[in-house]
C-alpha cells in the first residue's frame, strides 16, 4: 500500500514535467501561428495571444507582394528534396548490396572506409567544393545540390547492417538459377526486401535535404532558385522589418508540410529514431 | 565450389560500388584536397579562381590561429556545445528513466515521445528566425510576457545581451536535440535483456540502483556515440548562431562554421583563410573522433555498432 503511494507521487512528478515540456515544444508554433493571423497593430498590443484574428489574408498579400515567394522556394525545395532522397536511397541500397552479397577483394577496406568517412561534415569541405563548382561555372544549378546524395556513407551503412541479416544467399541463388541478370535480381527482388528500411531513411533524407541551409546558402546566388530555408532567411531582412504579422505567416508556411508530414508519420519517425537513424 | 562462383560474380561488387565511389571522388575528396590546397595560397576576392602557394605556406593557419574572432568562435563552439549537451544527456537520461521504469508505467508516453521529437524535424533556420522573434525589440511575445507578469515596466532589448544572446542558442540546441537523445537512449534500454532487470529486482536493487549499476553500464556504447555525433554536429553549429543573431551582438554566438563563412562569403572573400580554418577545423573533428572511436573499440570488442546491428535486427519483430 506504501509503495503504492510513493509511486503516485513520482507520477505526479513525471507528469509534470513531461507537461510542461510538451508546452514547451508547443508554445513558439502556437504563437507563430495565431500570429500569422494578426494584424502588425494587434502583435504591437499583445504579442501573446491565444486567438487567431482575421488579417491572414493581408499577411498573405503583405508577405508575397516583396521578395518572399512561398510557391517558388517550395517548388525548388521539392524538386531538390525528392530527387536527392530517391538517388540517396537507391544508391546507397545498391551499394550496401554490393557488400553484403559479393565477395571481392577490397569489400572490407571499402566498409571500413565508409565507416571512416561517415563524420565528414560539409561545412569543412565547402570551400574547395565552391571553387570546383563555381569554375565549371554551376553554382546555380540545382544539380550541384542533388548529385552529391549519391554518395551517402552514414545510409550505406544502415543499409547494409539492415541488409546483412535480412536478405539470405539462397533468394539471390534461385534469382540466378532463373536466369535473372544480377542488377535485375537487385531491382525486382532485393529491392522490395529493402522497403522498410528504405523508407525510413527515405523519410530523414526528405527532410535534411528539406532543410539544408548552409550548402544552398553557399551556392545559390539566382533568386528564381532559392530554396525554402533560404527564403526563410529573407524574413530577418529589412523589407520585412515591421510587418510582424507576415513574418510569423512566411515561418508558418516554411514549416507547414513538415508538420503535416510529422504528424502523418510520426510514429515511423519515432521508430526510425530509435533505429539508429542518421541524422545529417 | 563457393570460392569458384564468388569470384565469377565479384566484379558486380565493383560494378555496383562505382556510382558511390565516382560521386565521392567528385563531390567530397577532391574538395577536401582542394580545400588543403586553397589554405597554403592567396585565393581572395570576389570570383577569384587563381591562385598561387604563398612564399610563407603556413602564413594562412597562423593568421586564422592568432586571428581574435576566430579563437573567440572556437570559444563559443566549445561553450554552446557544453552548454546544450550537458542538459540535454541529463533530460534524456532522466526522460529514459521515467519511460522505461518497470514498476511504474507512464500513460500517454508516445504522445509525449511525438512533441519532444518535433523540434528536431522542424527547419532550424525557421527556428533562429522564429527565436528572433520572440525576443525581438521592443514588441515581441518575450517582452509581452514579461510586462504582464510585471517583471518589467519597460521593454528590453534582451538579444544586445551576449550572455543572454548566448544562452538563447544553448536553450534552442538543447530544445531541438533532447527528444532525438531520448528516443535512442530508450531504444537502447529497450534492447537490453530483461532478465538482467528481472535478476536485479530479485536482488532488491532500488530504482536509482538499477539505473545507474545496471541501466546506464549497458547502454556506455550508445551513450558514446551520441556523445560523437554530437560533438561534430557541435562543431559545425551553423544555421541557428547564423540566422539568429549572425554571430552577434560583438561576436558573442560566431561559431567556427559562421566564421568560415563569413571569411569566405561575406565582405573580402577570403577564401585562402576560411580554407585554413577549414582545414584545422577538420583536424580538430578527426582527433576527437579517432579519440572516441578508440574508447568505443577499447571498450567493446564487436564495436559501437553491434547495439546499432542489434537494434535494426529487433525493429523486424
Amino acid at each position: 500500500m506504501q509503495k503504492n503511494k510513493h509511486y503516485t507521487g513520482m507520477k505526479v512528478v513525471i507528469y509534470i514535467v513531461c507537461i510542461f515540456l510538451a508546452i514547451l515544444s508547443i508554445f513558439p508554433f502556437w504563437i507563430m501561428i495565431i500570429n500569422a493571423t494578426r494584424s502588425t497593430y494587434e502583435i504591437q498590443q499583445h504579442a501573446i495571444s491565444f486567438l487567431p484574428s482575421k488579417f491572414l489574408v493581408k499577411n498573405w498579400n503583405i508577405l508575397t507582394g516583396k521578395s518572399f515567394n512561398v510557391l517558388r522556394g517550395f517548388t525548388n525545395s521539392m524538386i531538390i528534396s525528392v530527387c536527392s532522397t530517391a538517388l540517396n536511397v537507391y544508391f546507397s541500397s545498391l551499394t550496401a548490396y554490393a557488400l553484403v552479397i559479393y565477395d571481392w577483394k577490397l569489400r572490407n577496406a571499402f566498409f571500413k572506409f565508409i565507416m571512416a568517412i561517415m563524420m565528414i561534415p560539409a561545412q569543412v569541405t565547402m570551400i574547395g567544393f565552391y571553387q570546383m563548382v563555381y569554375k565549371i561555372h554551376m553554382t546555380n544549378n540545382m544539380l550541384m545540390l542533388i548529385l552529391p546524395s549519391i554518395a551517402a556513407p552514414a545510409v550505406v551503412f544502415f543499409m547494409r547492417q539492415y541488409l546483412q541479416p535480412t536478405l539470405s544467399p539462397e533468394i539471390v541463388q534461385s534469382a540466378r538459377i532463373d536466369g535473372a541478370g544480377e542488377f535485375r535480381t537487385f531491382n525486382t527482388i532485393v529491392l522490395p526486401i529493402m522497403k522498410p528500411a528504405i523508407a525510413t531513411q527515405a523519410i530523414f533524407g526528405f527532410v535534411n535535404s528539406w532543410n539544408n541551409l548552409f550548402t544552398p546558402m553557399v551556392l545559390l546566388t539566382d533568386q528564381k532558385k532559392y530554396t525554402m530555408p533560404i527564403m526563410v532567411s529573407l524574413l530577418k531582412g529589412d523589407i520585412y522589418k515591421t510587418e510582424f504579422g507576415s513574418i510569423y505567416l512566411g515561418l508558418t508556411l516554411t514549416v507547414l508540410p513538415l508538420f503535416i508530414v510529422y504528424f502523418a508519420l510520426s510514429k515511423y519517425i519515432i521508430a526510425g529514431v530509435a533505429l539508429g537513424s542518421v541524422k545529417g | 565450389m563457393r570460392n569458384k562462383k564468388s569470384v565469377k560474380y565479384a566484379k558486380y561488387g565493383y560494378l555496383f560500388s562505382l556510382p558511390f565511389i565516382i560521386t565521392f571522388l567528385i563531390f567530397s575528396l577532391y574538395p577536401i584536397f582542394y580545400t588543403l590546397v586553397i589554405g597554403f595560397t592567396d585565393m581572395k576576392g570576389i570570383g577569384a579562381t587563381k591562385f598561387h602557394i604563398l612564399d610563407d605556406p603556413l602564413g594562412n593557419f597562423k593568421t586564422v590561429l592568432s586571428n581574435r574572432t576566430f579563437k573567440m568562435a572556437l570559444k563559443n563552439t566549445v561553450i554552446i556545445w557544453l552548454g546544450n549537451f550537458i542538459p540535454q544527456i541529463v533530460l534524456a537520461l532522466l526522460l529514459t528513466a521515467w519511460f522505461t521504469d518497470r514498476r511504474c508505467k507512464v500513460k500517454g508516453q508516445g504522445v509525449f515521445k511525438v512533441l519532444f521529437y518535433m523540434p528536431n524535424i522542424i527547419t532550424a533556420a525557421t527556428i533562429a528566425i522564429l527565436f528572433g522573434a520572440l525576443f525581438a525589440y521592443p514588441t515581441s511575445p518575450m517582452n509581452d510576457l514579461f510586462h504582464s507578469l510585471g517583471w518589467a515596466k519597460e521593454p528590453i532589448y534582451f538579444l544586445q545581451n551576449k550572455k543572454l544572446a548566448k544562452g538563447v542558442i544553448i536553450f534552442i540546441q538543447t530544445w531541438m536535440w533532447y527528444g532525438y537523445t531520448m528516443v535512442v537512449m530508450i531504444s537502447g534500454v529497450l534492447g537490453i535483456n530483461p532478465e538482467i532487470f528481472e535478476a536485479a529486482e530479485v536482488d532488491g536493487a532500488n530504482r536509482t540502483q538499477t539505473f545507474f549499476y545496471i541501466t546506464l553500464p549497458q547502454i556506455k556504447t550508445i551513450l558514446l556515440f551520441t556523445l560523437v555525433t554530437s560533438v561534430v554536429g557541435g562543431l559545425n553549429m551553423f544555421d541557428i548562431p547564423k540566422l539568429f543573431l549572425d554571430g552577434g551582438p560583438d561576436n558573442a554566438t560566431i561559431t567556427t562554421s559562421v566564421f568560415i563563412y563569413k571569411q569566405a562569403f561575406a565582405g573580402s572573400y577570403l577564401y585562402n583563410r576560411a580554407a585554413a580554418a577549414s582545414v584545422i577545423m577538420f583536424i580538430i573533428i578527426a582527433i576527437i573522433s579517432a579519440i572516441m572511436f578508440r574508447i568505443l573499440k577499447e571498450d567493446d570488442p564487436e564495436s559501437a555498432y553491434a547495439g546499432k546491428k542489434r537494434r535494426v535486427r529487433n525493429a523486424e519483430k
